[in-house]
């Protein structure tokens, strides 16, 4: 059986600039795989390229052995891939519920509707949605007055109205406290190993990468230098380097000769 | 031979003179663009201030006379405009920079009317001759062709203001300021520029070009109090032609629109009104950013995004509204035929104004050109009436569909674009369609109108036109309303919030906004069909530019963050301008006041300050409680 998700030589370039370079990757239906890199290693690009919003130079992505490369950020969710974006985009002029419940109308297919009130529309299964986000008590307001961690939460609820079978997850929990993130992913792991969801994640926190993720690929320069168990991520020299630096420019015998 | 050298020569007279005219409207048009790119403002009264300065140099010339005092008369001229211009900028548009951005076209709006008062009674209502310029009274023989050498004088200018606007955002810091606010505004506002500073020196250095473009006209034609109107439409269309906030680009639009101009008239005299605007959709659609343009980031939140989530009517808002429509019907029985009249053609305009509401709160889409879907429900009605010999009845349901038409097939284009150049291109296109009406004369009778588009026996009364008007008004609101809370109201207005999320949870923007704009004018069409009838008559100016400003300004007068504010707007707007017109001479003046103190009183409209109002005190009086309405209050 072929994995879920297959990425394969991904790249892509703006001007000059080689933002990803050759990027491949597989995950499997069920798991949750984590890209981690220092800021400019291509993550979001990368995102970009697979929800469909970048198309690619080259390279290809498959869904479910389908390919999707070049397909529209519409058409990819049609197929069953949610999203959730690094800064978070919400429709500030409605309720929270209303929110999900624009969600849940486009999957249903109902977008262009005349009839009916839209409020009324799939309360039920907006409300679950909210309850399982944890968004419950929150569901009449407007979602413009939310705090920015409640709005990574709405975030997550809108992106599983379409039942996603993969779910991209863009630093879920940037801006968030610390007992705020611990539990956002919490919740997004359960979920995601209880409905069989694959999910790929970027993320600074490595307490939060190193609890939930069953894979940790790192990316740096728009290259993918590691793929592997956190355990082999976190023993691999090369990623070491990326993030501690390699002591060649500077170390503590600089700060003698040069005072600041 | 002779023929085809003749000929030649001809041609390029023509294109001098179409040079000589692009001077002038690139000055204009660079102005304007400088002022758009920095503020963000669509400064409608551009082409008041080319007026004002036309004005104050014939005053200036007629004084101080000689070569030195005719030239420094037009400098000096330009300079006391662009004072007052700067005086604007502070005194008004320093207050509504927060406010949704049509605010202050709105603003602008109103201070134009107020010019086209107060100019006509400073100088009268004749036109002027300006004096000849100095040193360049004679004209110089080319080709057997007598050319003006003031001409020659405007061919130079263009291109030597173009070098020292050049010089002067280039070589200088305050210039550095002015690219990068174009470029970024919120970034140079975090770099602890004064903001407040650079706007004004913006805006007075864009008026000062408009002025002085005014005063250098002087020599060449009469100065007329309409003269700001038809210079502003060009300009906005140079402007756009060339791309916003692009120097040059305006100036290479100017050179071609000016020779369009010039050629129109003699190539193509069937087409020659609407070939300016042909070119520019084509532009549009070709380079949605003009030709030297670049796509701006959006600073700001687009219009109509609120805090306060909109809401169906609670039984005390819809028993208010039903006690509304009720008293509207019982007109009949308090005023006579003139009031009802009034009342039907306010009725006419509450349905054209909910329906570009409709397209622009809900839609986020602002359209300046909704006249045409207005005009195009009318000249169907008419064509039903008149050439098929159709019964009211019919005509108002079928007329509309022409409208729908003309919506289907422009708001295929136009929602491709966004912000001022979606505006802009929905004005080409109500001035295109606008053009087919006053020049098609063998069909819509050209400039005559049709005439004898009467109403049905039992409508023919001044009591039955209005129940007539008032129901049309009130179902086309009510679904129009209907329309704002279904699925696809939810899903139009979510594509307007966050396009970005919309797309991501599978909703299609394009195909959306283009059926809100096929909505929008059909409903707009309906309100045309009956004002054909109301008149009795359709014309050309059913589908002009002030219609579709009256528009705009129900709009926003009513409040773009509420769902049905256009309703108080029309009703306000229609009623006080119908009234002012009877009342006084000074109608413009009176109501470009109305508008500007309204805009700096109500900033979010007149429904939107009532439902402030209402959420900041109610709640605390109904429940003992105050309940933060979540949003800030202005500084």
């Amino acid at each position: 059986m072929s994995a879920l998700l297959q990425a394969e030589g991904l790249s892509k370039s703006f001007g000059g600039v080689e933002a990803v370079r050759g990027v491949s990757f597989e995950l499997d239906a069920g798991r949750i795989l984590a890209m981690i890199g220092p800021n400019g290693a291509g993550k979001s690009t990368c995102f970009n390229m697979l929800n469909g919003q970048i198309t690619p130079d080259a390279g290809r992505v498959r869904l479910g052995g389908i390919d999707i490369t070049g397909l529209g950020p519409a058409a990819v969710w049609r197929l069953g891939v949610g999203r959730t974006f690094q800064i978070t985009a919400t429709f500030a002029s409605m309720k929270v519920r209303e929110n999900v419940q624009v969600a849940l109308l486009s999957f249903r297919r109902r977008a262009f509707s005349f009839r009916g009130f839209a409020g009324a529309a799939c309360r039920g299964e907006a409300d679950r949605l909210l309850a399982l986000t944890g968004l419950a008590d929150q569901a009449d307001r407007p979602c413009g007055e939310l705090a920015y961690g409640d709005l990574k939460r709405l975030e997550l609820a809108v992106a599983l109205a379409n039942n996603p079978r993969l779910l991209l997850m863009d630093e879920p929990t940037a801006g968030m406290a610390a007992r705020e993130r611990a539990a956002l992913m919490r919740l997004a792991a359960a979920v995601a190993r209880e409905k069989n969801v694959a999910v790929l994640f970027t993320e600074h926190d490595m307490d939060v990468v190193f609890e939930h993720a069953d894979a940790v690929m790192v990316l740096d320069r728009g290259e993918r230098i590691a793929f592997g168990t956190p355990q082999e991520v976190r023993r691999d020299p090369r990623v070491r380097a990326v993030y501690l630096g390699e002591g060649f420019l500077y170390d503590a015998r600089h700060r003698e000769e040069k005072p600041a | 031979m002779d023929i085809i050298l003749a000929q030649a020569s001809f041609v390029f007279i023509q294109a001098l003179g179409g040079l000589a005219s692009a001077a002038s409207l690139f000055l204009v048009a660079s102005g304007l663009s400088i002022i758009f790119g920095v503020t963000r403002i669509t400064n409608f009264a551009h082409g008041a201030f080319y007026m004002l300065g036309a004005y104050v140099a014939f005053t200036l010339t007629d004084r101080f006379g000689g070569a030195f005092g005719f030239w420094g008369s037009l400098l000096l001229a330009a300079l006391i405009v662009a004072a007052l211009g700067a005086l604007m900028e502070m005194a008004l548009l320093r207050r509504i920079y927060h406010v949704p951005e049509l605010f202050q076209l709105l603003a602008t709006f109103g201070v134009t009317l107020m010019v086209q008062d107060l100019v006509v009674m400073a100088w009268g209502p004749d036109d002027l001759m300006g004096p000849r310029a100095p040193g360049f009274r004679g004209a110089v023989e080319i080709l057997g062709h007598r050319v003006p050498s003031y001409d020659f004088l405007l061919m130079a200018l263009g291109p030597a203001v173009l070098g020292l606007l050049w010089l002067l955002f280039h070589r200088t810091r305050w210039g550095v300021l002015v690219r990068a606010a174009t470029q970024d505004r919120d970034m140079v506002a975090a770099l602890g520029v004064n903001q407040k500073w650079l706007f004004t020196s913006v805006f007075a250095l864009g008026i000062f070009l408009a002025a002085l473009g005014g005063a250098l006209q002087i020599p060449r034609t009469t100065v007329t109090h309409g003269m700001d109107l038809s210079i502003l439409v060009e300009a906005f269309v140079v402007v756009v032609i060339g791309g916003l906030g692009s120097v040059t680009g305006a100036f290479l639009a100017a050179v071609l629109v000016s020779e369009l101009n010039a050629f129109g008239i003699l190539l193509l005299p069937k087409i020659s009104l609407v070939l300016v605007f042909l070119v520019m959709a084509v532009v549009l659609v070709l380079r949605p950013w003009g030709l030297l343009g670049k796509p701006f980031t959006a600073a700001r939140q687009a219009a109509g995004i609120s805090v306060r989530p909109w809401q169906p009517f609670s039984p005390a808002e819809r028993a208010l509204a039903a006690g509304a429509i009720l008293a509207a019907s019982a007109l009949p029985f308090l005023v006579g035929d003139y009031g009802l009249t009034v009342g039907s053609e306010i009725c006419i305009f509450v349905l054209f104004a909910a329906s570009l509401h409709f397209i622009m709160t809900v839609g986020g889409l602002d359209s300046f050109g909704h006249a045409a879907y207005f005009g195009l429900g009318a000249y169907g009605a008419a064509f039903l009436t008149v050439l098929a010999g159709l019964p009211m009845e019919a005509a108002l349901i079928a007329g509309p569909l022409l409208a729908l038409a003309g919506a289907a097939l422009f708001g295929w284009f136009s929602v491709r674009l966004s912000g001022v150049y979606f505006a802009m291109l929905t004005l080409a296109f109500a001035q295109i369609t606008w053009s087919i009406a006053f020049q098609w004369v063998e069909v819509t009778g050209g400039d005559n109108g049709m005439l004898g588009v009467w109403p049905a026996d039992w409508a023919a009364g001044a009591r039955g036109f209005y129940w007539l008007s008032l129901g049309v008004a009130v179902a086309g609101v009510a679904a129009l309303r209907a329309l704002v809370f279904s699925p696809f109201g939810y899903a139009l207005r979510a594509a307007r919030d966050s396009a970005l999320r919309a797309e991501a949870i599978g909703l299609d923007r394009a195909r959306l906004q283009w059926l809100a704009f096929i909505v929008a004018g059909t409903f707009a069409g309906l309100a045309g069909a009956l004002q054909a009838f109301l008149k009795g008559s359709v014309f050309p100016d059913f589908l002009g530019i002030p219609v579709s400003v009256d528009g705009l300004v129900m709009v926003l007068l009513g409040g773009v963050e509420t769902v049905s504010g256009a309703v108080a707007g029309a009703v306000v707007y229609k009623a006080l301008a119908i009234w002012l017109m009877s009342r006084t001479d000074l109608s413009r003046l009176v109501l470009g006041s109305a508008i500007v103190a309204i805009v700096l009183l109500f900033p979010r409209g007149i429904v939107g300050f009532v439902e402030d109002a209402r959420d900041r005190y109610l709640p605390a009086l109904l429940r003992g409680r105050g309940r933060s309405s979540g949003r800030e209050t202005a500084p």
